[in-house]
């Protein structure tokens, strides 16, 4: 049943690639298409379609890492409605990147990197305290932390990029994420760092699902319940910080998918994970796709489209919970 | 022996007596004060810019009278203004702490939970997509507030009312409504930041007396009928059963300070656009000024008035560049959030 929906997916996203590929705000003739694929860059529309394969292969990493490090956070917080967008960690990895182009003049794909995981662990942690401040983490608490944090951090980033007229560009990335800015260049350097976040997530796999049984229980079976927390979170830090690093906050990606494949998949992260990164990937490209093509000529970035997609998945969510649980 | 219970009942009753005239005491000092602080900030409003206008001239200008130069500068320029900081700032305490007293969070102010962006996302597909302007605006800025808590306050409404869901759900619809605003700015013709920021933070730039005009009859009408309220608002804060017990009609002032809150929300954010936290941060500031008892109406919407004028000058005049009201408000809002919530964490969560 698994192996089934796994494959199922696997078509479903070369399907979705193909479509990335062949359709964008500008048609491009079948021939086109295979004449682009076999390296050819001579006419424009070849052209187009060779700087939509980046572009393609961009959008399945960063969803596969969000959903993947949504998973994790849900794991590791026991809350169903956590997600790096509504936790507001995409939020500090996006502030952390401004800061350094700012004050530090960075430019390089590298220091974005290091300095957006920093700034997504630190908005992680600080969520969390604040969250779980006065007697445990609930729902509602991590939740109104993270949409506060989030509020206050883009204020922060606004007060920043409004007086500098030399970056002030680049505001719109940082306030909307996309993945339409992607280059060879970025995605080898962001590539590795997404491995290494989904190899400590997928090991840490068995623990939480050891966390789902509640601290308690999991203690008494052996398990290190920190230490599964604080390796599993890293993990997860990572993932979501590398991801906003090269297309900026994306939200809900990380909330919906794994909730859907839970619904498919049961409970079981060792096979939750990958399937979660896959449906990421999935969405993320559809997205993509969908943005470009609804808004012609120009296009809407795929944090809109997925926010106006897992808004609505959020809320129904909210409503099946009982009020005690929240 | 009587005697004995009489006495010990008095002398009970005078501690209750004390107390309650000691807060009452320290309540009107503190909203004189605010009154007063109001007042002066206004004046400074006015008096400060390119040029220097002394306290004199701006009091004769503000009634009416014709003084060379600073009638342009200050009755036409600065006067709107100063009172759209003050009437939007004052309208943001009030709904921010109506909100706060009702739903039994302090984090649940109308900025957090999804109302504010409805009105801005309203007023901004007026403003782009239809090329509104004016009281059209506002209208359908008060029209977006009104759907938005309609919507969210539908979507929560399973089984009974609950505070913690309509919270949530206000989340989830604020994500959705901020995208809509980040889309339909994308698409505006020029890609004006000033007009953007208008609508992602809030400014004061640009203020005229068309906007100003019907916040103000907003504010005169809806501020006497909120502070009617208060008593029963308060009450609410215990929860339904008991505000029940006390005799109040608790979905009826639900309703009512829902309505109420929600328009005068919705007119200040169509004129000033959603100016980030004050609705969220003159509450809790409000309630710790004046202290327990009485309603925290009147004292939010001072303490609100007050922070929008003072951090417009700070955005003006404070650093190199000129920043909008909102970013300050927004700045401040951080670090005082996580005072807030520590705060909170060891008194229990009360405002």
């Amino acid at each position: 049943m698994r192996l089934t929906w796994i494959l199922l997916l696997l078509v479903a996203i070369i399907a979705i690639c193909a479509a990335s590929v062949a359709f964008g705000v500008r048609s491009v003739s079948p021939g086109d298409i295979l004449a682009a694929l076999g390296g050819d860059t001579s006419t424009v529309a070849r052209a187009a379609v060779v700087a939509r394969i980046p572009r393609t292969v961009l959008a399945l990493l960063v969803g596969a890492a969000l959903a993947m490090s949504g998973a994790t956070m849900q794991a590791v917080t026991r809350n169903p409605l956590a997600d790096p967008g509504i936790l507001g960690v995409s939020s500090g990895a996006a502030l952390a990147v401004v800061v350094g182009i700012a004050f530090f003049g960075m430019s390089s794909p590298y220091a974005f990197m290091v300095v957006a995981i920093g700034g997504a662990a630190v908005a992680a942690i600080f969520v969390y305290l604040i969250g779980s401040l006065g007697g445990g983490a609930s729902p509602l608490k991590l939740a109104l932390a993270g949409a506060a944090i989030s509020a206050a951090f883009a204020s922060l980033v606004s007060a920043i990029l409004l007086p500098r007229v030399d970056i002030v560009e680049s505001f719109r990335f940082w306030q909307i994420g996309g993945v339409g800015g992607a280059t060879w260049d970025r995605i080898a350097v962001i590539a590795p760092v997404l491995v290494a976040g989904a190899v400590i997530c997928l090991v840490m796999a068995r623990g939480m699902n050891s966390l789902a049984l509640g601290d308690e229980l999991a203690t008494g079976l052996g398990v290190n319940v920190l230490r599964s927390r604080l390796i599993s979170s890293a993990g997860a830090v990572i993932l979501c910080g590398a991801a906003t690093a090269i297309a900026g906050p994306i939200g809900f990606v990380g909330l919906v998918v794994p909730h859907v494949c839970r619904m498919l998949m049961g409970t079981d992260h060792r096979w939750l994970l990958p399937f979660s990164a896959l449906g990421g990937a999935a969405l993320l490209v559809a997205g993509d796709v969908v943005g470009r093509l609804v808004a012609r000529p120009s296009e809407i970035d795929v944090g809109i489209v997925t926010a106006l997609i897992g808004a609505p998945v959020f809320i129904w969510m909210v409503r099946r919970q009982k009020v005690r649980e929240l | 022996m009587s005697t004995g219970i009489l006495s010990s009942h008095s002398a009970e009753v005078r501690t209750v007596i004390a107390g309650r005239t000691k807060r009452m005491r320290r309540r009107r000092l503190v909203v004189s004060l605010l009154v007063i602080g109001v007042v002066a900030v206004f004046l400074v409003t006015l008096m400060v810019g390119q040029t220097f206008y002394g306290p004199l001239e701006v009091i004769r200008v503000v009634f009416g009278q014709t003084v060379p130069g600073a009638s342009f500068t200050v009755g036409d320029l600065r006067l709107p203004r100063a009172s759209l900081g003050m009437l939007s700032g004052f309208a943001f305490g009030i709904a921010g702490v109506a909100f706060q007293t009702m739903l039994r969070n302090p984090l649940a102010s109308p900025d957090v939970i999804g109302i504010s962006s409805g009105a801005s996302a309203a007023a901004v597909f007026g403003i782009v997509v239809l090329s509104l302007d004016g009281a059209a605006v506002s209208l359908l800025a008060l029209g977006g507030a009104l759907v938005t808590a309609g919507v969210i306050f539908l979507l929560s409404h399973r089984g009974g009312f609950a505070g913690t869901r309509l919270i949530l759900i206000g989340i989830g619809v604020a994500a959705m409504l901020e995208s809509v605003i980040s889309y339909v700015l994308s698409r505006a013709a020029a890609w004006d930041l000033q007009t953007a920021m208008r609508w992602l933070t809030g400014s004061l730039n640009g203020a005229e007396w068309s906007s100003v005009l019907p916040l103000a009859v907003a504010a005169a009408v809806l501020t006497p009928l909120m502070l009617s309220h208060g008593r029963s608002l308060g009450a609410l804060r215990l929860g339904d059963d008991s505000a029940i017990g006390l005799g109040v009609r608790v979905r009826r002032t639900r309703l009512f300070v829902i309505v109420a809150a929600v328009a005068l929300l919705a007119i200040a954010t169509s004129a000033a656009g959603p100016i980030a936290f004050v609705a969220f941060m003159a509450g809790p500031i409000a309630a710790r000024l004046v202290g327990a008892g009485g309603s925290p109406l009147l004292p939010a919407g001072l303490v609100g008035a007050l922070l929008v004028m003072l951090s417009d000058l700070v955005g003006q005049f404070a650093f190199d560049g000129r920043y909008p009201v909102g970013v300050i408000t927004g700045v401040l809002g951080a670090p005082y959030l996580v005072f807030l919530l520590i705060r909170m964490s060891r008194s229990g969560g009360s405002l």
